[in-house]
């Protein structure tokens, strides 16, 4: 048999593409988006609150981040997601049913908590100590220092880091699909698996692969761009100093 | 420059430690309103230590430190450092900053001025040392001399009753030296109390009312410039003078 036709059938099937398009768009790419922005949002707040623990003088503070640093990176992402989504669910069902979604938007946040908090303190013990030095001697106070001052650099240097890091959630999400979803709350993975199954080819999945890159693609391209503002400066600084230096 | 209400600054006693390494052993130095003390001495004799347990950067084990005739031990030392302005080797401005933020952050948030009140202060600070035009640029894009001048602003803005001055130039490319000195003895000359930690030797010679020598965590000897640079009683400070004259 042909090679080209043998792949055409299998991952070029324009017409289950077709057929499957609709509903990626309306469920599959909104559900993604949900459970993706969900976990960042909820992940970056965790995130901070485990970068600050992490980076207290008291021990007791600084060892339930740590534990919890190792714990929920050192697991893989499916077996965290099968244990919370699962092993929360009789309990959180007397809240919101069997809604598997608000267990899987936890445990993504969890992980990526884990992470994003490692990358908020290594930011924030990169500023140089002369800055928090230079904010109190101006009279703020620790926190005022650390919330003015030194995060907001902190979490400026880590910017790609971070952007990543929600790259790889909008990868991750695809994994709830374990917890068994409603019709309705299939994410793109889900949706393309589902019709890939029922065609017999997997055109369906490569139509997802396209839509996590139409998601994915342009946020490496902004972690390139964020990059190179770090290493240059930003462009209006530079144009600002020119403008001076040319009307001396 | 500006007018200025200046407090005076009486160290007595003052000791500090590392653990075990005691690196203020007993700071004796008074520096009446208005009059420029410059701290000299060898590297690691503590000289910058004492800057830091003044302002309470670094909190003094023993020892007292008034401002105006008052201690200011027991007080709360975020409201101390509104007081005692100060000025780093290293500038220490916030590089996420414009120059005009740099100035305006510290009046906004803790002088609580209004947007309006607290750019129309910083810029009068910024043309007070001569760099108006730099209001919108990032201290990244400064030469090393605009910044420290940009971080004298900064603290004066905040009306300081005394400035504390650790090694201003010493990060400076020689060129840049004259600018920052000159801005630090129009200070001292319009009244300002102000300590300064130095190696500028001529700066000492010329500025400074008094001259305290620092050695191992002790003032050696103090005394007016003259006496100092000229008929110094201490070995050990001659044998300093010896060898950065």
């Amino acid at each position: 048999m042909d090679i080209w036709s043998t792949l055409s059938d299998t991952f070029l099937d324009w017409e289950s593409m077709k057929a499957v398009l609709p509903e990626m768009l309306k469920v599959g790419l909104v559900n993604t988006l949900i459970l993706a922005a969900a976990s960042v949002v909820l992940g970056t707040l965790l995130g901070m609150i485990v970068a600050v623990l992490a980076l207290s003088s008291k021990r007791w503070l600084r060892w339930p981040a740590k534990i919890y640093t190792d714990i929920f990176r050192g697991l893989p992402a499916i077996l965290t997601i099968l244990l919370i989504g699962q092993g929360l669910s009789p309990i959180t069902r007397h809240w919101w049913g069997p809604n598997p979604y608000p267990l899987g938007i936890l445990a993504l946040s969890l992980i990526a908590a884990a992470y994003i908090g490692e990358i908020f303190r290594s930011g924030i013990q990169s500023v140089e100590k002369g800055q928090l030095e230079a904010a109190r001697a101006l009279g703020f106070s620790y926190p005022s220092g650390m919330r003015l001052v030194v995060i907001p650099q902190g979490v400026r240097r880590v910017l790609p880091a971070l952007v990543n890091q929600f790259i790889a959630l909008v990868k991750e999400s695809s994994l709830v699909y374990f917890l068994g979803l409603l019709a309705s709350q299939r994410e793109l993975f889900r949706i393309g698996q589902d019709a890939a199954a029922t065609n017999g080819n997997l055109s369906p999945l490569l139509l997802a692969g396209i839509f996590y890159l139409v998601i994915t693609v342009p946020l490496t391209h902004l972690v390139n761009h964020f990059d190179k503002r770090l290493r240059e400066g930003r462009p209006s600084d530079v144009q600002l100093e020119e403008v001076e230096h040319a009307t001396r | 420059m500006q007018h200025v209400e200046a407090a005076s600054l009486e160290v007595s006693g003052v000791e500090l430690a590392f653990g075990s390494n005691k690196v203020l052993r007993g700071v004796d130095l008074v520096v009446p309103a208005g009059q420029t003390a410059c701290v000299i001495g060898p590297s690691g004799s503590g000289k910058s230590t004492l800057l830091r347990a003044i302002n309470r950067l670094l909190e003094p084990h023993a020892g007292d430190v008034k401002l105006g005739g008052e201690s200011v031990l027991r007080g709360d030392p975020d409201v101390l450092r509104r007081r005692i302005g100060m000025v780093f080797q290293h500038f220490n401005l916030f590089p996420h900053k414009s120059v005009l933020e740099n100035i305006t952050l510290p009046l906004r948030k803790i002088k609580k001025l209004d947007a309006d009140a607290a750019q129309a202060a910083a810029r009068a600070q910024l043309e007070l040392v001569g760099l108006a035009h730099k209001a919108g640029a990032r201290p990244g894009n400064l030469s090393g001399g605009q910044q420290q001048r940009v971080a004298i602003a900064r603290a004066l803005a905040m009306q300081p009753e005394v400035m504390l001055f650790d090694e201003a130039t010493s990060a400076l490319d020689p060129e840049l030296v004259k600018g920052v000195l000159a801005l630090m003895a129009d200070l001292a000359a319009a009244g300002m109390t102000m300590v300064v930690v130095t190696h500028e030797m001529g700066f000492a010679r010329e500025v400074a009312d008094q001259v305290a020598f620092m050695d191992h965590g002790v003032v050696v000897e103090s005394g007016v410039p003259g006496q100092i640079f000229g008929t110094a009683e201490s070995p050990r400070l001659r044998q300093f003078l010896s060898q950065v004259l």
